[in-house]
This record gives structure tokens, C-alpha cells and sequence, in this order.
């Protein structure tokens, strides 16, 4: 009898526990009808920083009784972070995250589905291909868990001088590159100046620190995928149109020698210095790395931001992106007024800003309109003409990914990129090998 | 038929030129192997120092130089104006700071209580001190997430330094519990013998000859709690109570793209504290030694 007290008493106390944690989940109520929410926003870049902050005090300013509070994050170890604020019952209400990151959440059960929260003027001005991105099936059925806001694809940071000095047809959005004329024109601006038998300035330089992403969202471009769905599971293929890029690059570095292989360790930040000094022609990069170039450019170095080649018309000028999203937590209390908060944030002028703000592209059709980002300087029209075409990274909502990309893809690319292993070896790492990696979380 | 006899030489023992030379080069190793660790010691600080005063231009050279050509203190106005670093600094060092001495205030009876008081639960307390060790952050984050928010220390520097108190008391108890071992304690009989009480004798005999002790023990915790950044991501929130080591993740974006300037400069700022710290407690630490040394 006693004992049976004892359960029943240990199991009211873990029931009060359990409803005193999930009570006090999200923004705060003031008590005189006014909320405030919290809003965790990962932006970092100065100019990014100061545009948030002043769209939430436009925010506040407009609306007294549905005041945000900017909390600054950290892109490290937010997925710790935010997993531990979501079982501490802790989440702030507003979450600003990357699409890969929401696979989780969204099936843990932490995000609220914005589907009936959201505006249709935001539902429409945003293309089906970013929504998807952060649609998933959380259980209840399929629901949008964030709202896909800035993106950055990868585009060629050429050095203009001499690109002009090659001959080489200079691509544009709508005439790019086929991969064949980028080797070609890889080629020409492969340089021994002092004609000592070493090459001085190299076609390009391929920064492969993280070789995954890339070898992935660049599949894309020539109709490879990787990651397919069979029988509603997701399957790894790695056949020719998944990697022809691969072969391309690793052709480049040992058969032409027109891309560097010192380059293959680098982050893309190490390879800045050897492009300002003319070892390397071209950088593929993703987007934003563009404000580091006109930040540490010498004075007077002309360069230019180029399309990625593409694999051919059927293809255009398709690769993965993974944008950046905005979130409501699911123990949010007021998720309407979260949701109404990203709206705003969302509208096209404020993309415009946070945009401008991140050297990143919106989502948003009508912001990627504006007059701001229409301009050929730094290469933003380049970047707003190619958005229409960017497609969901295949990576996204495969679960078990990180574990194959660290422990199968990762060391399999490094290896083939620096000639360790060939083609038929890599092809059966990545499937075989990976395969069952994502069968073990697809049981 | 005489015999002569040649004189036997004397013992020979190594001349003392050579002796000397044979010391001096050895002196001249242990210095140059000093000067070798102080150059791989010093290193990142003096790099650190290069980045901070050079311009966006001259760190992205292809021949970076270890004197910046035009040095400049951007980096540092751009750090200040866009973190609130003074705040976080004085963040950390309230946190570290007392967690440090909160965790040897406790850590100094413990230890002597396990190494004088030989008994079971003074061996349990040896075990757990080692198995403590072995846990992950990540497996005990949530449940000390889900603790703090009961007692409403999250988002509160005081929650923090519990958490870093509790998390520097077993290693502290370790590292003290081999200095209280290194006490006579015959000294501690001769107190007694003189009349004095446990406490006197603590406070008196064995905590005078722990100095060095105590203070290696208060430099580590002090240096873990100041360097941590985990627990302190996820337990506060509001941008006035962050510590010096969240801050400086802010200069660094997605995929580890870094504002590198802004980011040695403030890495800088965030380092005196600490190296303020020990050149402080350093003279305590060598005399300390001494005194011990003298009296043992």
C-alpha cells in the first residue's frame, strides 16, 4: 500500500514537473495583454545585424502590443542549442535556421506548421521549389515548418583581366557556359608566365575543404540527383549524370592540370589570397563570398561574378541550394503573432535589406525585382537572374544524411578528389557503403 | 738488474674545462629547448596580435608578414561597435571568477576530509570523482537544463556558475587531494601536540603550505570556466548576460566563414583577462612552492 502511495506520489510530482516545464514554453504573456516574443536570428555580418534590428524596431514601433526581442545566436552548435531550448521547454518563439536543419525538428515534433499562419500574398510571391524545401510530413500529415527566405547559390568569381586576356566567351544567365566550354576556357587562362615548366596562374581552383555539398547541389546541373526516392525510401545513386561534375573537376586537377590541387584542401576563403594575386583565374564560391572579395580586393582589381556552367539546355542552370528559414516553435503561445512577425519580416522591401545585408539572394519574387538588386555591380543581377532556377539541394529531408556525409561521403570524395581511388571505387563507397547508413534510419 | 718502476698516474677525473663545457651545453639545449616551447606557446598569441592590426587588404595577401605593413585599429572599432564586448567580458570574469573560488572553497575540506579520513564513502567519493569525468556535455545538458529552469536559474549568470562550479569540482578535488597528500603529517601532530583545534590546524598548518595548491587549482578553473562556451550558449539567453566566449561566435557566419579581423581583435581582448590572471597569481604559485618546500 505504502509503496503504491509512493508511485502515485513520484508520479504526480513528474506530472507537475512535466506540466510546469510545458507551460511556460514560449513568449511571454505581460499580463496586460501585450506579448513579447523572442526572436533568435543567426545573422552575423555587421551590415545583416543592423538590418534586423531595425526591421524589429519597425516592428515594435508599429506594433506596442506584439513587441519582439532580437536574441543574437550563433550558426555554431545550433542544432545543440536549439534541441536543448525545445526539450527544456525553452524555444524562443521566432527561429531563424537553415532548411537542412528543420528534417529533424519538423519530425520531432518542435515546429509549428505554418500552413494556415502565413499570408497568401507571401505564400505566392515565394516559388514552389523554396516551399518545398521546408515542407515535410511531421506526423500529422504534410505541413510547412519554415519559411525559406535567403539563398545563395554558387557562381564563378572570375578575375576579369584575365578572363578578357583568354578570349574566352564571356557566359551570361541566359548564354552560360556549357561544362565543356568551362574547361576550354579553364584551359586558356592556364598560365606558365616565366616559362619555367610550372604553371603560374591556374583556370580555376576548386576550394574542396567540404567536397559533399558541393559534388551534390553541382550533380544537379548535369541531371544527377544522388538522393532519389524508391518505394518512399530514399536510395543513393551515384550513375554518370551524378558525376559527371566529380570527374570533370578531378580531370581538371590531374589529366589537364588547369585546376590547382593545392587548392582541393582549401576552404574558400584560402583561396582568396592566390586569386587576388592572379595564381587562380576563377573560384567557384557560393554567393555571399562576394562581400569578402570587394572587402579585401587590391585597389583596382577588376573581377566579375560569371553563371555556373550548365550540363545543357534541358538542365539550364539548375544546382541544390539550402536557404536560410524562419520558424515557429511549436510550444510557441502565440504562434499567430510569430507568424505574422516573419510575414513582415518576409515582405520583399525587408528581403531586399536582409538580403543586401548577407550579399545573399532572396526568395521572394518581387524582392529579387527590385531596383536594388537589378544592378551589374558586385554581381547581384547575375545572382537575382539565376534564382528562378535553383532548385531544393537533394540532401534536404533525407534523414541519416550527416551520418553518411561525415563518415562515408566526406573521406570517399577527399580521396578521389586527390587521386587516392577511381570512380568505381567512390561510386561504391557513396552507394553501397552509404546505403546502409540511411536503411538503418528508414527501418 | 733495477727495475724502473713509471709512476702511476694519478686517478684521472675528467678535466674541469671539459666538466664545464659539457654543462654549459647542456645548459644552452635546456635554454634552446625552452625558447622552442615559448615559441610554439607564444605563436597564436603573436599571430593573433598580427591579424587584429592588419587591414581587410593585407589579410587577404598571398605573403602574409608577421609585422602588419599598415597597421590599423579598425578591427577593434569594428569589434566594439558591433558586440558588446566590455559587457561579456565583465560577464565572464564575474562568472569565472566566483565559480573558481567557490569551487576551491569547497574543494579544500573535501580533499582533506578524503585523504585524512580514510573511509568507505571517502573511496566512494574518489570513484565518483573519476566517473564524473567521463560524462559527456551533451548527455547531461538537457537534464541540467530541465533542473536549472526549475529553480529558475536559466537565463542567470548564478545558474551558470553552478553549473561551472559543479562541473570543476571533481577535478579540482582531484588536483587538491595530491597536494593535501604531499603534507606531512607530522606538522599537523605537532599542532595538535601545541593544542591546536582540526580547524586551527587547517587553517593554520595545512592551508598555508596548500598556496600552491590552490592556486594552480583556482588558475584551471578559472581558465575552464572563462574558455567555456556550451553551457553558456544554451543557458543564457539575453544578449546582456552572454559571456566573452558566445560573443566571439558572433563574428563567424554559416558553413565557418569568419569576419577574421574583428574576430582576432575581439579573441585578443577576450585572452587578457586571463593572461592578467596569471601573471597575478603566478608570483603565489612560485613562492607558494618555495614556502612549501622550506617548511616541509
Amino acid at each position: 500500500m505504502r509503496a503504491a502511495g509512493r508511485v502515485r506520489a513520484t508520479g504526480a510530482a513528474l506530472a507537475l514537473t512535466l506540466l510546469a516545464v510545458a507551460g511556460c514554453g514560449g513568449g511571454s504573456d505581460e499580463g496586460d495583454g501585450k506579448v513579447t516574443l523572442e526572436f533568435l536570428s543567426l545573422a552575423w555580418q555587421a551590415e545583416s545585424v543592423e538590418a534586423n534590428k531595425a526591421l524589429v524596431e519597425e516592428w515594435n514601433a508599429a506594433n506596442p502590443d506584439v513587441r519582439v526581442r532580437y536574441v543574437q545566436g550563433s550558426w555554431d552548435n545550433i542544432h545543440d542549442h536549439l534541441l536543448t531550448s525545445f526539450e527544456g521547454g525553452e524555444a524562443p518563439d521566432i527561429i531563424h535556421n537553415d532548411a537542412s536543419d528543420l528534417t529533424d525538428f519538423a519530425n520531432g515534433g518542435y515546429l509549428a506548421d505554418l500552413t494556415g499562419l502565413l499570408p497568401r500574398e507571401l505564400r505566392d510571391d515565394i516559388p514552389e521549389a523554396a516551399w518545398s524545401t521546408t515542407e515535410y510530413d511531421g506526423g500529422d500529415g504534410p505541413g510547412i515548418y519554415g519559411v525559406p527566405f535567403l539563398q545563395e547559390p554558387r557562381v564563378l568569381v572570375v578575375n576579369a583581366e584575365l578572363l578578357e586576356r583568354s578570349g574566352a566567351r564571356v557566359p551570361t544567365p541566359d548564354e552560360p557556359w556549357s561544362w565543356a566550354e568551362f574547361e576550354a576556357a579553364s584551359a586558356a587562362m592556364t598560365e606558365d608566365t616565366d616559362g619555367d615548366g610550372d604553371t603560374d596562374t591556374y583556370g580555376v581552383a576548386w576550394s574542396l575543404k567540404e567536397p559533399v555539398t558541393q559534388t551534390v547541389n553541382l550533380a544537379l546541373s548535369t541531371g544527377g540527383e544522388v538522393f532519389t526516392r524508391e518505394d518512399g525510401k530514399n536510395v543513393i545513386r551515384y550513375d554518370a549524370a551524378d558525376s559527371s561534375v566529380a570527374e570533370l573537376i578531378n580531370r581538371q586537377v590531374h589529366e589537364d592540370g588547369t585546376a590547382a590541387a593545392s587548392s582541393l584542401g582549401m576552404s574558400g576563403s584560402d583561396t582568396l589570397p592566390g586569386f587576388y594575386d592572379g595564381r587562380y583565374a576563377m573560384l567557384p564560391l557560393n554567393f555571399s563570398f562576394r562581400q569578402q572579395v570587394a572587402q579585401q580586393a587590391p585597389d583596382g582589381f577588376d573581377w566579375t561574378v560569371l553563371p555556373m556552367p550548365s550540363g545543357g539546355p534541358e538542365h539550364g542552370l539548375a544546382q541544390g541550394v539550402v536557404p536560410q528559414t524562419l520558424s515557429v516553435a511549436e510550444d510557441s503561445d502565440h504562434q499567430q503573432a510569430a507568424a505574422d512577425f516573419i510575414a513582415f519580416l518576409t515582405q520583399p522591401e525587408h528581403q531586399v535589406d536582409l538580403a543586401l545585408g548577407d550579399w545573399m539572394l532572396p526568395t521572394s519574387q518581387r524582392a529579387l525585382a527590385e531596383p536594388a538588386l537589378d544592378t551589374e555591380e558586385y554581381g547581384w543581377r547575375t545572382g537575382a537572374r539565376i534564382a528562378d532556377e535553383l532548385r531544393p539541394s537533394p540532401v534536404l529531408g533525407v534523414r541519416g544524411y550527416p551520418e553518411w556525409k561525415d563518415k562515408i561521403a566526406t573521406p570517399a570524395l577527399q580521396e578521389y578528389y586527390s587521386g587516392g581511388i577511381d570512380l568505381d571505387t567512390l561510386r561504391e563507397k557513396l552507394t553501397d557503403d552509404g546505403q546502409r547508413i540511411l536503411d538503418r534510419y528508414q527501418r | 738488474m733495477s727495475t724502473t718502476r713509471t709512476p702511476t698516474p694519478p686517478a684521472v677525473s675528467r678535466p674541469p674545462t671539459r666538466r664545464r663545457l659539457t654543462r654549459g651545453a647542456g645548459r644552452a639545449g635546456q635554454y634552446l629547448a625552452l625558447a622552442c616551447y615559448l615559441v610554439f606557446l607564444g605563436f597564436p598569441l603573436v599571430w593573433l596580435l598580427s591579424t587584429a592590426l592588419k587591414s581587410p587588404q593585407e589579410l587577404g595577401s598571398i605573403n602574409p608578414t608577421w609585422i602588419p605593413e599598415h597597421p590599423t585599429l579598425e578591427n577593434f572599432r569594428a569589434a566594439f561597435d558591433t558586440q558588446p564586448l566590455l559587457r561579456s567580458a565583465l560577464n565572464s570574469a564575474l562568472v569565472a571568477t566566483s565559480s573558481a573560488v567557490i569551487a576551491v572553497a569547497i574543494a579544500v575540506p573535501a580533499a582533506y576530509v578524503m585523504v585524512r579520513y580514510r573511509s568507505r564513502i571517502g573511496q566512494a567519493g574518489t570513484v565518483w570523482v573519476l566517473v564524473s569525468q567521463m560524462f559527456p556535455f551533451v548527455l547531461v545538458i538537457i537534464p541540467l537544463f530541465l533542473v536549472l529552469r526549475n529553480l529558475h536559474l536559466i537565463n542567470a549568470l548564478p545558474g551558470l556558475v553552478v553549473v561551472y562550479v559543479v562541473w570543476n569540482l571533481p577535478f579540482s578535488l582531484w588536483m587538491l587531494r595530491g597536494y593535501v597528500q604531499a603534507v606531512p603529517i607530522s606538522l599537523e601532530e605537532a599542532a595538535a601536540m601545541d593544542g591546536a583545534s582540526r580547524l586551527r590546524t587547517l587553517t593554520s598548518v595545512v592551508l598555508p603550505l596548500l598556496t600552491p595548491g590552490l592556486v594552480a587549482t583556482l588558475m584551471f578553473s578559472f581558465v575552464t570556466a572563462w574558455n567555456e562556451f556550451f553551457f553558456a550558449l544554451v543557458l543564457l539567453k539575453s544578449p546582456e548576460k552572454q559571456t566573452m566566449s558566445v560573443i566571439l561566435t558572433h563574428f563567424i557566419g554559416a558553413e565557418g566563414v569568419a569576419d577574421l579581423g574583428p574576430l582576432a581583435a575581439a579573441a585578443l581582448v577576450a585572452t587578457l583577462p586571463s593572461l592578467l590572471f596569471f601573471a597575478l597569481l603566478q608570483r603565489r604559485l612560485v613562492s607558494g612552492m618555495l614556502a612549501g618546500a622550506v617548511k616541509a
